[in-house]
């Protein structure tokens, strides 16, 4: 079993080393050019030539990754053009943005709590929500609660965050005016304006996922309640919401927990259109008004982070299949 | 009943199946898988079920333990256990019973373990189940029950996960978890038919030394007739949904009242036959559950019909009758015809 942990945590490495060339090719490939983004409009051809010299521009590709990679394992030095001093962005440095003028870490280390926070409380909602009502559905196959129940998440289901956002937005702050103008707080700072700002936030993105598990659990469980050992469990006189949860619900966790950590990887690389709507600074607007303003540091930066959080979610989802099944752990 | 022995007249049975009934509503029609099963069955004896595939013995068995669901199974007559009507008592009621007075073993102990609990958390439940009763007591018993039915290091084992266990292991693990409670009545449904033949035969004997210690009664369903002889004291014969011939083991094995029992014991011919014996199968289909034959259920593919006078096999259902003591038969034929047409073995004899 360690053997087996050691190996997996092996291969997510490799995996992540791989994405970084990866993710850095994408990027220098693209026909944006970094050097001419590094002074403003009235630039010369001059400098820009300078620019690309100082920055290692026109260094084969090999020599830049080696010391993109080395600036995020050890950390790297820039200057801001001649004479100005040296600066140090420690690691792990992804780059530096000349149109922010800040550090790529430092933009991203921001932005990332913010995402996280919207990640967690959605998650916590829709896995809720949709466990509990997947489990209703399970034990009222064919009738009622379950028809509404599945006709209910379907609609969710079809409805894009874009129109469930601006749908709370319009209705709830515009209109009706129950809430204030979502304006993000930190929750050190001001627990109660976080809170009231994050509430829509959390519910557009758990109500079209929620829906998803809805269906899920309830496929799951109208599996499982059929297994012989469900009628086991009966047979030792159990009680029947110990048979559910405890038998049934348990034994079909395995798909809903591989789908419930790379949804949540994924939402952690940024939620773009609800960070829009509700005006959240997380990684979602970071990336957006970062790909407005062409700048490629941070948008190798985000792409790298968001697609680390995926392969680690990856492998965090294998290490739970040996908590919930046994048969993975000893074999 | 007929004919009941007035030493055990007195004791009233501890099961007792009146005019049993369970039936689906399926897509096709009714699924009438019980039609009117009735047995008896007292504490310490063991009855066994036997009848081909389909013929309604583990309906029957699920409904002793009411464990149809109430929405697809349509279930009238009686179910007594220990006096209580498994069939009309409240869910509460009959969940309160399970495990306690009525418990089952299954006939595939890997699918019928939970995969991700260990052997002990499922014996631990069980005990938990039925009262205040803390973890750690409740898992010594489990650890006593598991050395009662002979698995070797038990204190230790009771950690283990059922695929960590051999098949035979796996069937003692069941058959602990069925009497941690110590029911009066256990049902197995082909306890052994996934086991090979010697593991078979350990099985029984941890069954019937159990059986020895606590005096429960055994419900045998089994479709090995070797078994039957050595171990049932009364044997059931069902047939497409109905009791076709009842009594002691003997009487059956000696002196069967039923063409359709005539067809299982002539592949049997006396009582020692060895363990593993099989039914040889009877030429013809089982019935279709949902449009049961005219007359008599088994008419279709007995050999016999044209004995009975005014062709009442076709439009008549024969009813259980008495045929000898404590010994019922469905059938038109008279006594005296069944004599003189039982099949005979190469000696003369009646199939004995
Ligand atoms: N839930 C159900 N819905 C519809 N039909 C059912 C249901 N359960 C059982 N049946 C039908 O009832 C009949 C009797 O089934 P049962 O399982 O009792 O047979 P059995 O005698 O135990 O056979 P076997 O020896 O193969 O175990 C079968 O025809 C079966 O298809
Ligand atoms: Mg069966």
């Amino acid at each position: 079993m360690l053997g087996y942990v050691v190996k997996r945590f092996g291969s997510m490495l490799v995996m992540l080393a791989g994405l970084s060339v990866m993710v850095f090719l994408l990027f220098s490939v693209l026909p944006a050019d970094p050097a001419r983004l590094t002074c403003g409009k009235t630039c010369t051809p001059d400098v820009v030539e300078a620019n690309r010299q100082r920055l290692g521009l026109d260094k084969p590709l090999v020599e830049q990754y080696a010391v993109w990679a080395k600036g995020i394992v050890a950390g790297r030095t820039f200057n801001e053009g001649q004479g100005a001093a040296e600066f140090t962005c420690p690691a792990p440095c992804l780059g530096y943005s000349f149109s922010q003028q800040e550090n790529v870490t430092d933009l991203i280390t921001e932005a990332v709590p913010v995402t996280i926070w919207l990640a967690a409380g959605a998650f916590v909602l829709w896995m809720t929500f949709g466990l509990t009502t997947g489990v209703i559905a399970a034990l009222n196959r064919g009738r009622w609660p379950d028809v509404v129940l599945q006709g209910i998440s379907l609609v969710a289901y079809s409805l894009p965050s874009f129109f469930v956002g601006l749908m709370l937005l319009i209705l709830l702050i515009v209109q009706m005016s129950l809430l204030p103008y979502p304006d993000y707080y930190p929750p050190s700072e001001d627990l109660k304006k976080f809170l009231v700002t994050m509430v829509l936030p959390w519910v557009t993105v758990a109500f079209t996922s929620a829906a998803f598990y809805t269906r899920l659990t309830r496929t799951q469980m109208v599996e499982t309640m059929g297994e012989d050992y469900i009628r086991t469990a009966r047979a030792k006189g159990l009680a029947e919401r110990t048979v559910t949860v405890k038998h049934a619900l348990r034994a079909g966790l395995t798909p809903i927990v591989t789908a419930a950590g790379l949804d949540l990887g994924i939402l952690l690389g940024g939620a773009i259109i609800t960070e829009q709507i509700f005006n959240l600074p997380g990684m979602g607007r970071l990336a957006v008004e970062s790909v407005v303003d062409s700048d490629l540091p941070v948008i190798t930066g985000i792409t790298l982070v968001a697609a680390t959080f995926i392969i680690v979610a990856n492998f965090v989802v294998d290490m739970l299949y040996m908590v919930i099944d046994p048969r993975v752990r000893l074999a | 009943m007929s004919d009941v022995q007035p030493a055990t007249a007195s004791r009233s049975p501890y099961l007792e199946l009146r005019d049993l009934k369970v039936s689906f509503a399926t897509e096709d029609g009714l699924v009438r898988a019980a039609d009117g099963v009735s047995f008896s069955l007292e504490r310490g004896k063991t009855l066994a079920i036997v009848g081909e595939s389909g013929s309604g013995k583990s309906v029957t068995s699920q409904a002793i333990m009411g464990l149809h669901p109430k929405r697809s199974a349509q279930i009238t007559g009686e179910v007594l256990v220990d006096g209580t009507d498994i069939v009309s008592a409240s869910e509460e009621t009959v969940r309160s019973m399970r495990g306690r007075n009525m418990a089952m073993i299954f006939q595939d102990p890997l699918s019928s373990l939970h995969p991700f609990y260990t052997v002990g958390a499922q014996l631990i439940e069980a005990v938990q189940a039925h009262g205040e009763v803390s973890k750690s007591e409740a898992r010594q018993r489990a650890i006593a029950m598991l050395d009662r039915v002979g698995i070797p290091n038990a204190a230790r084992r009771v950690e283990e996960y059922p695929h960590q266990f051999s098949g035979g292991m796996r069937q003692r693990v069941m058959i602990a978890m069925a009497l941690i409670n110590n029911p009066d009545l256990v049902i197995a449904d082909e306890p052994t038919t996934a086991l090979d033949v010697t593991v078979q035969a350990q099985i029984l004997d941890v069954l019937r030394d159990l059986q020895g210690e606590f005096q429960m009664a055994i419900l045998l369903i089994t479709h090995d007739l070797g078994v039957v002889a050595e171990t049932a004291d009364d044997v059931v014969v069902m047939y497409g949904g109905r009791v076709v011939e009842r009594g002691p083991v003997n009487e059956i094995f000696t002196r069967p009242r039923m063409p359709y029992t005539w067809g299982l014991m002539s592949s049997v011919p006396n009582l020692t036959d060895p363990r593993g014996t099989r039914l040889t199968p009877i030429p013809g289909q089982p019935p279709s559950l949902i449009n049961l034959p005219t007359g008599c259920v088994f008419r279709p593919r007995c050999q016999f019909s044209a004995h009975v006078e005014d062709a009442w096999c076709d439009t008549k259902r024969p009813d259980l009758e008495p045929v000898g003591p404590r010994h019922d038969a469905r059938c038109f034929l008279s006594v005296s015809q069944m004599a003189a047409l039982a099949p005979r073995r190469a000696d003369g004899e009646e199939v004995a």
